[in-house]
């Protein structure tokens, strides 16, 4: 599923419920849900959306790297990289895909 | 200082202009799409933010490592995800000490 596509199905579902959401609010509902999550990590500030996860940073410290090409020594300055933790509902609900025949409890 | 759903609710009644209620259900259906699409085994591509997608990881052994008792940890599948290059870009520019 693409972005456009969460749009589309996003526009369906309200649209069911509610005549007045229409694709161009369920458009700038997608993008300030994500644009929303970036800026919020890119400040250092954790996500929490219970039943679907957690979204952190992880530390990465300084390193010497190289370069593969040259062989040279390059210094890699510490960083910090997104991390999602998948939550207990999402986690099962996935994982109990897996085994069809299987009854799984949500 | 952690973003949620309630957040994200108040940013749709702000910037999109829907009412209270809209928001809150549009927040939910947001999560909900792309659980739905993990679940049936698709994978999920959010241009700029980053994609979910899901790993058949067999079984394996394990251990409790209380008792040392050795227990197979059954095969399973999981969700990973991968920040788009975007938003790795924007999460190297924070420091925590600025």
């Amino acid at each position: 599923m693409t972005k456009s596509e969460l749009i589309a199905r996003l526009a369906e579902r309200l649209g069911e419920r509610n005549s007045q959401l229409v694709f161009k609010d369920a458009e700038l509902a997608v993008k300030t849900i994500l644009d929303a999550m970036a800026s919020s990590l890119s400040q250092g500030q954790r996500i929490e959306i219970r039943g679907f996860g957690s979204f952190d940073l992880n530390y990465r410290p300084p390193r010497v790297g190289r370069n593969p090409k040259s062989g040279s020594s390059v210094s890699v300055p510490e960083k910090y990289v997104p991390h999602f933790k998948a939550g207990k509902e999402l986690r099962e609900r996935v994982d109990g895909a897996l085994i069809p025949d299987e009854e799984v409890q949500y | 200082m952690t973003l949620t759903k309630a957040e994200l609710a108040d940013l749709l009644f702000d910037r999109v202009g829907l009412n209270k209620r809209e928001a809150k259900d549009t927040v939910e259906t947001f999560f909900e799409e792309i659980r739905t699409a993990l679940e049936s085994g698709d994978a999920v591509k959010l241009s700029g933010f980053g994609n979910f997608q899901l790993r058949d990881k067999p079984q394996r052994p394990g251990r409790n490592p209380k008792t040392g008792e050795e227990i197979p940890i059954t095969a399973r599948r999981v969700v990973t995800f991968h920040a788009s290059q975007k938003l790795k870009g924007m999460v190297e520019q924070f420091h925590a000490n600025d």
